[in-house]
């Protein structure tokens, strides 16, 4: 496995013994949860990712791709979920290569699971793996010391206990698709309204024998408010100290300039912006 | 290598820009007692000064870590009025921080105005009320309110006045101020808007010679708009503001109070 790069651990334990804290990272404090139902499972997680009390992204993605088939949503620190997940999805689809088959979610399991073991908890993943394979429909969670549980609908994230409590008042065997989908909705939701680390939309993926459907923006309880004045600036009231105007021709002198055949569009949602 | 990473590095001179003291760990079985008897129960609060109004505002969420103690706790305050439901106050006090020692110290300052009144039969003015309420953050100078406390209404003149405090009682008279979690975020906003900071007037110079943008006393209207705007901005970022935004406008013809929904995610 290519590894981590620890070649600053001696400087930055020296530097944190002398009480220089450590750098923040962005958590995505999250509610996410999974959910079978006859046909298939669903998993759902909100938007929100922050950093300490400030909204690092309102609008952030917690729903991973391990495989067609298999499907990840992730709390805990964003950089870890996004990395571990996609480590293991690069491995299971070699994996699924070398053996000829489709890859099942218990090799899924068993893999992140390994992987964050042997970190001891130092990845902060926290992981809702869901998927359908030959050998049926599955749904896991693994924690970020390497634990994993088995159950018809799961929650995670500083969202849970809100989550948690929608499954254990509403939920029941023998779900639809439609029921399984509004039941996993609600507790987003409910994460959402009573959970400052959860916020914004609600994501949701329903993963079938046959295909994976992914709703980005299944629910949008959050439109921000429009605002009651214009805060449009008049031309020239930022101060401009000096000004030096580089002519296109002369840019060659300070930069190297490759013309492109065609603009590429950019891919991802576009950022939200002021009018 | 390892002389350079032990306990007591070589120190030639200037090495860390940080206090390199040793952190000495407590001896062996050594247990600490601790006492903690602050919450920081999040929110945010706010005080425009006009010509002759002052607003008062704050959310009304009330948070402990992750979870939302109460979507409806207000941190406006009037003060000094003659009865309970304070029908005929002229001040308003604002509290953020910890919770139950704003409740504290909104019952002191306003017991202490009442006896003002009766001891003068007349009621206190800001500036007396203000000066005392620094006196009482200061009388516990070592054992803090844990809060940053803003004082409104209308001077002897009867223009607006704001006063802000700090959680020990240094305060001052501004134009302006933003207090509590999301105070970072709102500040520049209202040093913009409010005092035309790092505006010029268009075309009215070169380089230095540029003419600041001039200050002009906002009205009512705009002061309100401006206070939902800085709270919609503050809710979108900071997650302990939100639920319900509660406004005091004082002018000579008393308080008014106006509540106003917020985003609740």
């Amino acid at each position: 496995m290519p590894g981590f790069d620890f070649s600053n651990y001696n400087r930055n334990a020296a530097l944190h013994a002398r009480g220089v804290p450590l750098p923040k990272a962005t958590s995505t404090g999250t509610t996410i949860v999974g959910c079978i139902y006859d046909g298939g499972v669903v998993i759902a997680a909100d938007t929100r990712a922050t950093s300490g009390p400030i909204v690092a992204d309102k609008n952030c993605e917690k729903l991973h791709f391990i495989a067609p088939n298999i499907w990840c949503a992730g709390a805990g620190t964003a950089a870890d979920t996004e990395f571990t997940t996609a480590l293991i999805s690069s491995q299971l689809e070699l994996h699924s290569l070398s053996t000829g088959r489709k890859p099942r979610v218990v090799t899924c399991m068993t893999m992140l699971k390994q992987h964050l073991f042997r970190y001891q908890g130092h990845i902060g993943a926290y992981l809702v793996v869901a998927g359908v394979d030959p050998t049926g429909t599955h749904l896991f969670t693994v924690h970020a010391h390497g634990s994993t549980d088995k159950l018809p609908y799961v929650t995670m994230g500083s969202g849970s206990l809100a989550a948690m409590s929608v499954f254990e008042t509403q939920w029941k065997p023998q779900l639809n698709k439609e029921e399984a989908m509004k039941l996993c909705s609600q507790a987003i939701e409910a994460g959402i309204w009573n959970d400052l680390g959860s916020g914004s939309n609600v994501d949701l993926a329903v993963i079938t024998p046959e295909k994976t459907t992914l709703h980005r923006g299944f629910v949008k309880p959050n439109e921000r408010t429009q605002k009651l004045k214009s805060y449009k600036f008049k031309r020239g009231t930022t101060a401009v100290l000096n000004e030096k105007v580089i002519k296109k021709e002369e840019m060659g002198n300070y930069i190297s300039v490759v013309e492109l055949a065609e603009e590429t569009p950019a891919s991802g949602d576009k950022m939200e912006v002021d009018t | 290598m390892a002389a350079m990473f032990s306990q007591n590095p070589l120190m030639n001179g200037p090495n860390y820009s940080f206090n390199d003291a040793p952190r000495t760990a407590a001896p062996e079985g050594a247990r600490q007692h601790r006492f903690d008897p602050y919450t920081d129960n999040g929110g945010s609060t706010l005080a425009i000064a006009g010509a002759d109004f002052t607003i008062m505002a704050g959310d009304t969420r009330l948070t402990s870590g992750y979870s939302i103690n109460s979507r409806y706790h207000p941190k406006l305050f009037k003060i000094g009025g003659t009865t309970a439901d304070q029908k005929d106050a002229t001040i308003v006090l604002s509290v953020v921080g910890f919770a139950a020692d704003g409740e504290a110290l909104k019952e002191r300052l306003d017991a202490i105005c009442k006896m003002y009144r009766y001891r003068h039969g007349k009621p206190m003015s800001v500036k007396a009320c203000a000066q005392r309420l620094s006196t009482i953050l200061y009388q516990k100078r070592f054992f803090p309110y844990y809060v940053y406390a803003i004082l409104g209404g209308l001077d002897e003149e009867g223009k607006g006045a704001v006063y802000s405090y700090d959680p020990v009682g240094s305060y001052e008279r501004e134009q302006c101020r933003a207090g509590g979690a999301a105070a970072s975020l709102i500040m520049p906003f209202l040093d913009n808007q409010v005092n035309f900071k790092n505006q010029y007037e268009p075309g009215s110079g070169v380089g230095h010679a540029l003419q600041e943008r001039e200050r002009k006393p906002l009205t009512r209207s705009e002061g309100e708009v401006l206070v939902k705007d800085a709270f919609d901005g503050a809710v979108e970022r900071h997650i302990e503001v939100g639920d319900g935004l509660q406004m005091m406008v004082i002018t000579k013809d008393g308080i008014e109070e106006v509540l106003l929904p917020l985003k609740k995610d």
